[in-house]
């Protein structure tokens, strides 16, 4: 039983490592000029865990394999591990703590040029409206700025999703609002967060972003992508009977693509 | 201090008879009998697993194949289902059910509150629990929670949709948000805050009994790991069920009352400007995970102290660093409380506490290796049984190794931007709290059977049960990790459109690994059944194991060891040492003392 036992870790250990190694399913790619960072970071995780997995799984079968009891062993005498527990204990310690220091410090760097450092001076600030079950996205329009906000007055009905109040508000008239997030490649971009209801998430995979909507706060984001395409915006914070449909698109165009669609939509 | 008023108080106390009871109610129901009330727990517990199993498979069917017809299904849900298929809402219910019920009713109610209850007096050399009608509440308590909760499928509108963390505003603002978020949310609240409360009567006990009911001689540095870690649970237990309680008060008050706790100013849900103003959807993300982290260890650390001590007994040898093993499982309870943030780095909270939490949480990995090395260096130079019970504590060192190394991922602020909230999580929290804390129990039961019904579990049974279990358990969450790395999100009903189309052949795969794993699970049932009556009759000590447990009558008398008090002259981990009995010398054993 105990080489049946051994024999089914190692083989897990090995296919289960060999299926990340082989990149069966992976990660989309990157388009996103912080994104290299998450992918390192990650990369440094998936090497050091996978060498510790591999290694704690195959000595835990070679243990049990190899010190089975029964019959045979009766008249052998049992050994203590050579050293005790002290330099297994200090090793770890000090392995681990290296790890986890050296893990911590450059994460940190990620994590900070994500959500430490401010906006770029120069980006394009879209507003965004996370509800049951869409998201919505505002550009400032031609005159560069946003109408104010106000939830009494949002109503699905007449596609007013922000609660604009264009009859008293000059800045709200040429508002333009979109159903998908188009971008222009390259250029840094700041979105604000609300949320119309309860809680919802912004997750765009091919970007390795993330972010959480919560209500009653407008929560900054900031990225830059770097290809042109379509890519989806998911929903990862349960919300409702619909969360599974709601979902979004990320429009990466070209600078130019991206002044004749704005063009467009203000024409509407 | 001891005056000589409190030394006379506990002579008179020591005195009483702890009488048998003699009525049936007495005996089998509102039982005073900590062994009585542990065998409650454990079958509460076996129910609630039954149900949440079925629940899984449901899920599951779903997931793997969208367009597949359940079987009955409509006949049970002849909206949620109609034709076969569930909705989506009825597959978020079901989920919620499902997390809720393994969380609170079999991963705390049976490692914890189950065997702890049991064996925890017998290993310290009490006759009870040191307050025996508090410890009966805590079980009837806990079993009206589980009424409660069980009565959300029933209500009309179903039962609650938001998930086992019940995420404000979505669950706080009634029923404009959506179907489930009526009276069955409105339950689920008063279930959880419900079953707060016989945790807390249930963890006093533990404490108490551990501090003040231990026989002559066993000091605590003699106790069992598994005492050492029910105890360590309890006083986690007792700080976290305390902030679990009020949070769910204060969230049936947000449903019920019109108070704003967990509700902020301006939302519109349901074309309806909600009449709630000043509260923190973030409030109710603290004070959960204030509880929710330290609950994972409330699952796991049991399984800590059981499969050690369990592993202990097969080895024939003791185990490397028995005090730094349970200086680890003490670090492990005491790092849970600074660690909570690491599930909110993306809540919108502020980002600069993002490294505060994840430092903490990271440095867990420290005293999680040290234990999971101490235990794979005590087999070295081992003459290692192998019993049903032996094997599953193999396993649970098996997997919590993946569980715990995919935690490593998570803990990074930079790498959880990517993964948070995807299916690499839910592989993650499956392996280190559901199926590592299921091996743990699978271990206790038979290693503990043949004590508490004084008969034999088939080891043949126990045996399949264990290999097959430990196949199909990676079959399900190993592939969750991959399924998250490429961006599978959770709690999504169903992949049926263009979106996340690539990963639906592992979702089928997931899901026949779960049927299989399910279906093996039959063989435990069978055994468990089979066994409690059928069963070859088992001594005082089949194991020739060392602690108190084994020098009294199986099953153990009312009083547990008759009408003598054991004394203890040595700890726990006296094996491979030459003794009248074969390579160990017992706890209660005064040879050399």
């Amino acid at each position: 039983m105990g080489k049946l036992f051994a024999a089914i870790v190692a083989v897990i250990a090995v296919v289960s490592t060999a299926i990340f190694v082989k990149h069966l399913w992976w990660m989309p790619p990157d388009i996103s000029v912080l994104g290299e960072g998450i992918d390192h970071q990650l990369m440094e995780t998936m090497t050091a865990s996978g060498v510790l997995f591999v290694a704690a799984q195959l000595t835990l079968a070679w243990f049990v394999w190899r010190w089975a009891g029964g019959p045979g062993a009766e008249g052998r005498s049992i050994k203590q591990f050579p050293g005790g527990p002290t330099p297994m204990v200090v090793i770890a310690t000090v392995l681990v703590g290296i790890e986890v220091l050296t893990l911590s410090l450059v994460g940190s760097k990620v994590w900070a040029g994500m959500y430490l450092a401010p906006a770029d001076p120069g980006s394009l600030r879209i507003d965004v409206q996370a509800e049951q079950f869409a998201y919505y996205f505002r550009y400032a329009g031609p005159d560069g700025r946003f109408g104010g906000l106000h939830p009494d007055l949002i109503d699905d009905a007449s596609s007013n999703f922000f609660g604009l109040d264009p009859a008293n508000d000059t800045t709200a008239r040429d508002d333009i609002v979109s159903s998908s997030l188009v971008v222009p490649v390259n250029k840094p971009i700041l979105l604000t967060m609300h949320a119309k209801d309860v809680g919802h998430s912004f997750y765009v995979p091919a970007l390795r972003i993330q972010q959480d909507f919560v209500p009653g706060l407008v929560i900054p984001l900031h990225f830059t992508a770097t290809t042109p395409g379509k890519y989806e915006i998911v929903c990862t914070q349960l919300c409702g009977l619909g969360h599974y449909n709601m979902r979004a698109y990320l429009e990466v165009k070209t600078q130019a693509d991206y002044d004749e669609w704005l063009k467009s939509q203000a024409a509407q | 201090m001891t005056t000589p008023q409190v030394r006379e108080t506990k002579a008179k106390i020591a005195e009483l008879k702890h009488e048998a009871p003699t009525s049936f109610w007495r005996k089998n129901v509102f039982s005073l009998d900590h062994k009585m009330i542990g065998k409650q727990y454990l079958g509460l517990a076996l129910v609630a697993v039954t149900v949440g199993m079925i629940l899984s498979w449901l899920m599951r069917l779903h997931l793997g194949f969208p367009k597949f017809a359940i079987p009955g299904l409509s006949a049970v849900y002849p909206n949620g289902a109609a034709g076969g298929v569930m909705t989506p809402e009825l597959y978020l219910s079901l989920m919620t059910m499902h997390g809720t019920i393994m969380v609170f009713f079999v991963l705390t109610t049976a490692p914890f509150a189950g065997f702890g209850n049991y064996f925890l007096p017998i290993q310290v050399g009490a006759e009870d629990m040191a307050f025996p009608r508090f410890n009966m509440m805590s079980f009837w308590v806990t079993f009206v929670a589980f009424l409660v909760l069980v009565a959300a499928f029933f209500v009309p509108q179903g039962a609650p949709i938001s998930g086992w963390t019940a995420y404000t505003p979505l669950s706080a603002v009634g029923k404009d948000a959506g179907p489930g978020q009526g009276l069955g949310q409105t339950l689920w609240g008063l279930s959880i805050a419900i079953f707060c409360i016989g945790q807390l009567l249930g963890s006093l006990n533990f404490i108490a009994t551990t501090l003040d009911l231990r026989t002559k001689g066993m000091t605590l540095a003699r106790m069992p790991y598994s005492t050492w870690a029910w105890f360590i649970t309890s006083v986690i237990g007792l700080i976290a069920f305390a902030v679990l309680l009020p949070a769910c008060l204060l969230l049936v008050l947000d449903r019920v009352a019109g108070t704003s706790f967990f509700i902020p100013a301006g939302l519109v849900i349901s074309d309806r400007l909600q009449p709630h103003s000043g509260g923190s959807p973030l409030l109710w993300q603290h004070l959960f995970w204030f509880f929710g982290h330290p609950e994972v260890y409330i699952a796991i650390l049991p399984g800590f102290g059981i499969i050690s001590h369990i592993l202990a007994a097969h080895i024939r040898k003791p185990l490397l660093g028995p005090r730094v093993l349970i200086g680890c499982m003490a670090a492990i309870g005491f790092l849970s409380y600074i660690v909570w943030g690491h599930h909110m780095f993306l809540s919108g909270m502020n980002p600069n506490s993002a490294m505060l939490f994840s430092v903490p949480t990271l440095i867990i990995t420290i005293p999680a290796t040290i234990a999971t090395l101490l235990w794979i260096g005590s087999l070295y130079g081992a003459k290692l049984r192998f019993t049903a019970a032996s094997l599953f504590c193999l396993g649970f060192i098996s997997v919590f190794v993946s569980g715990g190394i995919s935690g490593f991922f998570l803990a990074q602020p930079s790498i959880d931007i990517y993964l948070h909230g995807t299916y690499f999580v839910v592989g993650h929290f499956h392996f280190v709290m559901g199926v590592a804390a299921m091996f743990g129990i699978f271990a206790g039961t038979y290693f503990w059977f043949p004590k508490m019904f004084g008969r034999f579990m088939n080891e043949t049974l126990g045996k399949w049960h264990f290999a097959l279990t430990l196949i199909g358990v990676y079959g399900i969450f190993m592939p969750m990790h991959y399924l998250g790395l490429a961006g599978n999100v959770r709690r999504y009903a169903a992949f049926t459109d263009d979106y996340m189309q690539s990963a639906q052949p592992l979702h089928a795969f997931i899901t026949i690994a779960a049927l299989f794993t399910g279906a093996v699970q039959l063989l435990f049932f069978i055994n468990l059944i089979y066994s409690r009556f059928r069963g070859p009759a088992a001594p005082e000590n089949p194991w020739q194991a060392t602690t108190l447990e084994w020098s009294t009558a199986s099953p153990p008398p009312h009083n547990n060891f008759g009408d003598r008090h054991p004394v203890v002259y040595r700890g726990p981990d006296e094996y491979g040492v030459k003794g009248p009995e074969g390579d160990y010398l017992m706890q209660t054993d005064p040879t050399g003392a």
